[in-house]
């Protein structure tokens, strides 16, 4: 009996040390609110593309589409700020994954707008290049302009 | 016995912290080889030119089927409706009272969900006709107040039901119903 006793303790110590060590990635959950893996710069590069346009609404509405394309529902849109936001449930691998998406559109100058993408995957933000890049290549499809990067 | 139990909670621990680290798919924000497909499904053509009477035929629709306006942008032909209903299914019941009665515990069945609809109006490129198209999302919880499904809505009977539903709030709206 106590030598189980003792084995279970033993269990217990490695399931303990394991988490700790396997929980690295968790930062301290109280920090969560202001934390991001990237400098402001770095994810602006990243999230942002400019297009020369002047049309605001257009190329709103041509989010919107891209966005639909993509198997988003949208949530809410604004013209004013710009603001497109929407919900993805999706499938890989036949586990479920939900992906929200916030874009912005403003004028830069008069003669282009910066569109700006901002996904959350889950519980986790999304700040690698290859999703963004996916998405603005489907935007540029559906305006039919050329996604600058933004310097 | 023991040992094998407490390993397998090791292992469950382990692959739910592992669990932080999974990253997006890589295709998650790429066209998917249906994508047009569904769009069609998605999608239907009015006669008009007129954006607004089309829009409140929407919005017309969508207090029909009971759902409520949550969000809207005129300008930018965006609807955005949500409801919550029963999500009992007769054989999910069935499999808890025989689990029941076999003498399992009891079984958490879905008990209701959240039917979310987004609508978006637009003109075509040659600007004669307006385009609407609407998605279909919905979340199910079960009875523990578990989340068990949140999937889009992708059968195109319910598509084809609801554009005639709304081709007859376009008809109403034109005869100010």
């Amino acid at each position: 009996m106590k030598i189980i006793i003792t084995n279970k303790f033993k269990a217990l110590a490695i399931a303990i040390i394991t988490i700790s060590v396997l929980s690295g990635c968790q930062t301290n959950p109280n920090k969560q609110l202001l934390a991001t893996d990237k400098s402001q710069v770095q994810l602006r590069s990243i999230q942002t593309r400019a297009f020369d346009t002047s049309d605001k609404a257009m190329v709103l509405r041509a989010v919107i589409s891209t966005l639909q394309d993509l198997g988003f529902v949208l949530d809410n849109a604004d013209l004013v700020l710009g603001s497109v936001s929407g919900t993805k449930f999706g499938k890989h691998e036949y586990i479920a994954y939900q992906l929200k998406m916030t874009v912005t559109v403003r004028k830069r100058g008069k003669k282009q707008v910066l569109v700006r993408a901002n996904a959350q995957y889950n519980i986790q933000e999304v700040n690698d290049p290859k999703p963004y890049q996916d998405f603005f290549t489907s935007l540029e499809k559906s305006l039919f302009l050329t996604a600058n990067n933004v310097d | 016995m023991n040992n094998l139990f407490i390993l397998s909670v090791v292992l469950f621990f382990t692959l739910l912290t592992l669990g932080c680290q999974q990253t997006i798919p890589k295709e998650a924000l790429a066209l998917s080889p249906t994508s047009l497909e569904d769009r069609q499904i998605q999608t239907r053509l009015y006669d008009t030119n007129d954006e607004e009477m089309i829009l409140s035929a929407c919005a017309g629709v969508l207090q029909d089927l009971g759902f409520s306006i949550d969000e809207s942008e005129t300008k930018l032909g965006f609807l955005f409706g949500t409801k919550d209903r029963d999500a009992t299914d007769a054989v999910q019941v069935t499999a808890a009272v025989v689990l029941a009665l076999l003498g399992g515990s009891s079984m958490a069945i879905d008990k209701n969900q959240k039917l979310k609809i987004a609508i978006v109006v637009s003109p075509n490129s040659s600007g004669n006709k307006i385009r609407v198209r609407a998605t279909f999302q919905r979340i199910v919880w079960n009875t523990n107040n578990q989340v068990t499904k949140a999937e889009t809505m992708s059968d195109p009977e319910i598509y084809q039901e609801f554009f005639s539903k709304l081709s007859k709030s376009v008809f109403l709206e034109g005869q100010k119903i």
